[in-house]
């Protein structure tokens, strides 16, 4: 069944043109890796599905629904949610407050004035979201304390306080060290495939990218220039000498 | 941690309603129009955890004091607790009105637009001269539920007015801000955008913000009249909103009765230095700001918050 399906999709900013009509369509239960060079238009692909930001022209469409004009938190009560480059937590609270916060803003269109956020069975949800993200030993902490990658776990937690459909990660793995990126995403996909979660996620490192995608789209100049799977996108000619930077060099040696 | 506040509140407000009686008419009257003051303080304190401060209480403040003022001299309603609603229920209409655009703003471009609303109200009643032009106008002495206790005794009464206003605000705001909505102060300090896409409208939370903080400030309002029994453009004034924001700071914003305390200690201070020193009253109210931020910039709350003192023994 189709998810998400985005036809036509431009936006520029100035003389950039971010988003140069993309066109592509995810069925329910992908896991789509979404890589590209910086300035390639990945960020501005997911700003543009979460309703950030609002596209020139084109429709973005989600279980049939058309959902381009609804406002970020429109858009968030439907079942799409995402995570940030850079984490989006609430700095002086701490991470069960933070997450007791999200959980309390998840459950109703109007926040209660009146009914206590700290109930048993928040707290308890809470406590299941620390267990699942291995946030537990920060339980007390304020967010500012937290090491990067405990911090893009925080946020990623908040992420699926709605339980959504589909979530975008923005490059979940940045600004974390080399031997916690597997890590960091075996804890956060394993969650998620729990859950049937439809994951799109923007990655810069290719091992990730081959490990946990099942499908790949290259982004290059606002526009996809290949989408199928790991293999044959990261062997593409093009990816390789636009993504990839590996040069004219690999292309002539390619030639023979 | 157990919550105290209910009783610590419960047993504040008996001990000062008890007090009413015993002490002599000038402390009275000087708890009466610091709690009332402290009421509009109160109001600064949800707007203050969301990061904002407002230099336009002053408007609420004179249009609760107003409503009572035009009500009793024009319509001739002397029911304290009718007063009091339609003071609050003008400064609510105001803020609601007024909310749509000043939601829209943050930091320093909030802090103007509340003053610019509030200095419109003080030039439109310093030009009025059916609203008392300059010099303002006298409030009737007000009944209680149809028991009109006449002028003298009626300081008390209002005095009993004060207490249950304030005991029951500092409960309804301390319950509001443990709610999913209050909990929204602390976040949207931190990160609206995060807020946003949790899918809560940040406008619409600061707009409730402005709308309570109002209630409060207009209910401030009408009691400071009641008390004063006076109404001047002066309470519309912007060194009367910094006033609101001084014992803002004074107070510090850790727990909902601090703005009481505060307000008290405020009243205290200007007093003794009228008294003593009539000439120097800004010199002493720079000198404790400036104290304050140096050596308590979380005010004097923080002096006595439980909590710090189980931090500092930990």
């Amino acid at each position: 069944m189709t998810l998400l399906d985005v036809a036509k999709l431009n936006k520029s900013f100035g003389s950039v043109r971010a988003a140069d009509g993309i066109d592509v369509s995810v069925a329910q239960h992908e896991v789509v890796g979404i890589i590209g060079a910086n300035g390639a238009g990945k960020t501005t692909f997911v700003n543009l599905i979460t309703g950030y930001q609002k596209p020139d022209t084109g429709r973005i469409a989600y279980q049939g629904r058309d959902i381009t004009p609804l406002p970020p938190r429109a858009i968030t009560r439907l079942g799409i949610c995402r995570s940030f480059q850079v984490p989006q937590v609430f700095l002086t609270a701490t991470v069960e407050d933070n997450l007791l916060i999200a959980l309390g803003l998840a459950e109703h269109t109007r926040p209660s004035f009146w009914r206590r956020l700290r109930t048993a069975e928040r707290i308890g949800r809470a406590g299941e979201l620390m267990e699942r993200y291995r946030l537990s030993d920060y339980r007390d902490r304020p967010a500012t304390q937290l090491p990067q990658g405990v911090r893009k776990l925080l946020d990623i937690a908040m992420a699926v306080v709605h339980r959504p459909q589909l979530l975008l990660l923005d490059e979940p793995t940045s600004g974390v060290s080399l031997d916690e990126k597997f890590e960091l995403m075996d804890i956060v996909m394993d969650a998620l495939r729990e859950g049937g979660v439809t994951v799109l996620f923007i990655e810069h490192d290719m091992d990730i990218v081959g490990r946990y995608a099942r499908r790949v789209l290259a982004f290059y100049d606002g526009a996809i220039l290949a989408d199928g799977t790991p293999d044959a996108v990261l062997s593409h000619a093009m990816v390789q000498q636009h993504v990839l930077g590996r040069g004219s060099a690999h292309a002539a040696a390619a030639r023979g | 941690m157990r919550d105290w506040t209910l009783w610590g509140l419960s047993a504040a407000a008996l001990i000062v309603a008890a007090l009413g009686p015993l002490l002599p008419e000038w402390a009275a009257y000087l708890v009466t129009v610091a709690l009332a003051r402290g009421l509009v303080v109160l109001g600064l304190l949800i707007l203050w955890r969301t990061g904002l401060v407002s230099f336009g209480q002053g408007l609420y403040f004179a249009i609760g004091g107003y409503a009572v003022g035009l009500l009793g001299q024009y319509v001739h309603v002397r029911d304290a607790f009718l007063l009091l609603a339609y003071g609050i229920a003008g400064s609510v209409t105001a803020a609601a009105a007024l909310g749509f655009l000043i939601a829209r703003y943050r930091e320093i471009f909030f802090a103007m637009l509340t003053l610019a609303f509030s200095m419109l109200l003080y030039g439109v009643l310093v030009k009025t001269e059916a609203l008392g032009s300059t010099d303002g106008f006298a409030v009737v002495s007000p009944s209680f539920l149809g028991h009109a206790p006449g002028a003298a005794a009626a300081n008390l009464w209002i005095y009993w007015l004060v207490c249950v206003t304030a005991y029951v605000s500092a409960l309804g705001i301390h319950r509001y801000l443990s709610s999913p909505m209050g909990a929204l102060a602390v976040a949207i300090r931190d990160n609206e955008i995060r807020v946003e896409y949790l899918g809560a409208s940040v406008k619409n939370a600061v707009h409730v913000e402005c709308v309570l903080a109002a209630a409060l400030a207009g209910a401030g309002g009408a009691i400071n009249a009641l008390a004063v029994g006076h109404v001047d453009p002066d309470m519309a004034y912007w060194t009367t909103s910094g006033e609101f924001v001084f014992v803002t700071i004074l107070s510090g914003t850790g727990s909902i009765a601090a703005p009481f305390a505060g307000s008290i200690v405020f009243e205290l201070l200007r007093t003794y230095a009228t008294q003593y020193a009539p000439y120097l009253w800004q010199l002493v109210v720079g000198s404790i700001l400036l104290l304050l931020i140096l050596f308590v910039p979380n005010g004097l709350w923080s002096l006595v918050s439980v909590r710090r003192w189980r931090k500092a023994f930990k």
